[in-house]
């Protein structure tokens, strides 16, 4: 899901620059020093949750706020001194913004009236109509923004926020206002539109399954500060630090003191054999996370994990059956509860476990990662 | 019946009632008096005219006699318009007073939008201190403030801007800043102001921040913001102020009686001279009737044009 690996020439990897950027508002970090760099062409994800800085970063390059410190530069140009009006970004807000005394095919065009020198009235014309079969919107060409549907409205939104071809999309949470089956429909089509106009494009969201189907790229945000940047795969498989893996997805965490490369935990009754190549210091704290799915889960009577395995032994305290796979809660003799994500294919021959059943929890080693923050 | 009286009964049905019966009793019946009036035949008595319902022996009913002599000669004034010689007061007065008030409206725009604008971009604490001084001359009275503009304007040297101009050396003798068109100008702006700003800052304060955002970030600069998205969007504000500026500014007769100049015709004057020394209830009572005629025309335009154009666009 990155860029059309066809495209002439190769996309510059730092074609926008975010340097340092912070911005404080009274008593509040709102942004605290992030640096990014993104590729020409490349779809990137701000996740994080509610009032964590997005919307400030995503202003503050589209020009709508000025950064206290730290710099922006975009396709070798600072764009400090540029005002909103003259950079080449656009956004499509949050709340869309879409111009109420103008028709749908105005808004669109409202961009494009702006250019200097003037575009000729045909070819405003021609690209207002290209946009609005792109979004396929062309029958509603002469409504006001009151007469759509929320959907509708969001794809003029998009429609005016592309019509420019900006250097840079902005995307504030594009699909927040619709309803979640015909928002897993809409990114994919969204990613589409994107890559067929070929343009940069930052998109805010705050729902990880959205960044990780929409994007190449993800940042993960918290409290104003990037935590960490990485695909979707790295950033699930190998977070950083606890916020990012417990934010971006379900995981189990375990806190204890390191010695002897083992972790050693109150809430399991055994040290916790780390990854090989994780090489925290000893007698440090840090965390362990291991996602669901590699927690196996077996009936305790049955033959016991092999070498290299952490494994304990509880009860199922809840079952989530949610078809394809269940999650499991096992509560551990301590209370602690490990939470299994386990393929309702595994239990093909036997009954899967219910409530109360002891149960044995069980992953690799190797399948832990290990967090020092 | 039982539904009948369940309707009498019900609240909101004379709370809708209210409106109407203030309508009835302070506009349609005075309305109705003044028409009457201007269908009558001026008399020298007390009251000075005959009224058009006669009702003459052995009838059960008043007979209706309506004199159209008042309306003939506004007709004639009308039908003359550009014959050399004609006399034209009524239609001059006319003329003069729509022309003041759109020019007062005008200025009043003018000079009211940005008060206006810069209130609603005002911090929220900021705001009603500044309201507070755009409402701050209605504490006083309106005559007193009338007189005030009197003495400031005065022509001789004592006037106080005559004062200063002298003293400054920008003129030799004191100006003739009295008793003209310029001066009735200056007062109508004055007292109108506040009925401008208001309606205006009410709209404006409602303008969605983020669409100004959203057009500075398609490209749009300050001023094409401001003509393209704020303009359009305070219209209906626009609209509101201009009614609430011109309407009353039509049918003014103090400002001008104290500030204009013997020249300075308008229809307020031209009814009060006809109900006063003139004795001429009628053709002051026509003059009346035709005036609510005419303003009521644009209004109800306007109100039908808000309705089929505006809905919705502006919510
Ligand atoms: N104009 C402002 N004045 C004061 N504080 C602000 C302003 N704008 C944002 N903030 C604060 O800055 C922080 C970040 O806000 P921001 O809007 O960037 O969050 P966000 O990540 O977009 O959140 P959400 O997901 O809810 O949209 C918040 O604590 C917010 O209260
Ligand atoms: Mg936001």
């Amino acid at each position: 899901m990155v860029q059309d690996s066809d495209s002439g020439s190769r996309p510059r990897r730092d074609y926008l620059r975010i340097e340092g950027v912070t911005r404080r508002f009274d008593d509040t970090l709102a942004v605290d020093g992030v640096s990014l760099a993104i590729a020409e062409r490349e779809i990137f994800a701000l996740l994080g949750s509610s009032g964590c800085g997005k919307t400030t970063l995503l202003r503050m390059l589209a020009g709508l706020e000025a950064p206290d410190a730290g710099r922006i530069v975009l396709d070798g140009e600072d764009l400090a001194a540029v005002p909103a009006y003259r950079r080449p970004t656009n956004m499509m807000f949050q709340s869309y913004a879409l111009f109420p005394h103008l028709t749908v095919e105005q808004n669109v065009a409202f961009g494009l009236w702006q250019e200097r020198p003037r575009l000729a009235r045909a070819e405003v014309a021609a690209r207002v109509a290209a946009m609005l079969e792109l979004v396929q919107m062309q029958r509603y060409a002469r409504r006001k923004p009151h007469e759509l549907s929320g959907g509708q409205q969001q794809r003029v939104a998009l429609a005016r926020s592309l019509a420019k071809e900006p250097k840079l999309l902005l995307l504030d949470e594009p699909l927040a206002a619709l309803d979640k089956k015909i928002r897993q429909r809409t990114q994919l089509e969204l990613v589409n539109l994107i890559e067929r106009v070929g343009v940069t494009c930052i998109l805010v969201t705050h729902d990880q399954e959205e960044a990780m189907t929409m994007a190449g790229r993800i940042g993960v945000m918290n409290e104003g500060r990037l935590l960490q940047v990485g695909t979707p795969g790295e950033i699930y498989e190998t977070p950083n630090c606890r916020f990012t893996a417990e934010f971006v997805g379900e995981t189990n965490l375990f806190r204890g003191r390191v010695d002897g490369g083992a972790l050693h935990c109150e809430d399991f009754p055994a040290p916790i054999l780390l990854p090989a190549d994780a090489d925290p210091d000893d007698g440090g704290e840090a965390w362990l996370s291991v996602r669901p799915e590699r927690v196996a889960l077996s009936r305790a009577g049955a033959a016991p994990a092999g070498a290299g395995c952490n494994a304990a032994v509880g009860e199922v305290a809840e079952i989530a059956y949610l078809g394809s796979h269940s999650v499991y809660h096992v509560r551990l003799a301590n209370g602690r509860i490990v939470i299994a994500s386990v393929a309702s294919a595994q239990w093909r021959d036997a009954a899967p476990p219910t409530w109360g059943d002891a149960v044995r929890v069980a992953w690799f080693a190797p399948d832990g990662v290990v967090l020092t923050r | 019946m039982k539904r009948a009286r369940c309707f009498l009964l019900r609240g909101h049905f004379w709370v809708g009632l209210l409106p109407w019966a203030w309508m009835l009793l302070f506009f349609a019946l005075p309305f109705a008096l003044i028409l009457k009036v201007s269908l009558s035949t001026p008399e020298l008595a007390v009251p000075p005219y005959v009224s058009p319902f006669v009702l003459e022996p052995g009838a059960a009913l008043p007979h209706f006699r309506p004199d159209l002599a008042s309306y003939r000669r506004l007709h004639d004034e009308l039908r003359a318009l550009g014959l050399a010689g004609a006399d034209l007061q009524y239609l001059a007065a006319w003329g003069g007073s729509l022309l003041l008030a759109a020019l007062t409206t005008l200025l009043c725009l003018v000079i009211g939008y940005p008060f206006a604008y810069h209130i609603a971009r005002s911090r929220e604490a900021a705001r009603n201190t500044l309201l507070m001084l755009v409402m701050l001359p209605f504490w006083t009275s309106f005559l007193l403030r009338v007189y005030a503009w009197m003495s400031l304007l005065d022509s001789s040297e004592l006037g106080l801007i005559n004062r200063l101009l002298l003293a400054a050396g920008l003129v030799d003798a004191p100006l003739q800043l009295l008793y003209n068109r310029g001066a009735v100008l200056v007062g109508m702006v004055y007292s109108y102001l506040p009925f401008m700003v208001l309606p205006l800052y009410a709209n404006l304060v409602k303008l969605d921040q983020r669409l100004l955002e959203a057009a500075a970030d398609l490209g749009a600069q300050p001023w094409m913001t401001f003509l393209r998205v704020t303009l359009p969007l305070s219209r209906r504000g626009i609209v509101a102020g201009a009614m609430l500026v011109f309407i009353p500014a039509v049918g003014e007769f103090v400002i001008p009686d104290l500030l204009g100049g013997g020249d300075v015709l308008m229809i307020g004057r031209k009814i009060w001279d006809d109900f006063g020394p003139n004795q001429d209830w009628p053709m002051a009572a026509a003059v009346a009737v035709t005036m609510v005629l005419v303003l009521i025309v644009p209004i109800a335009l306007l109100h039908r044009h808000g309705r089929a154009n505006g809905n919705g666009a502006q919510r």
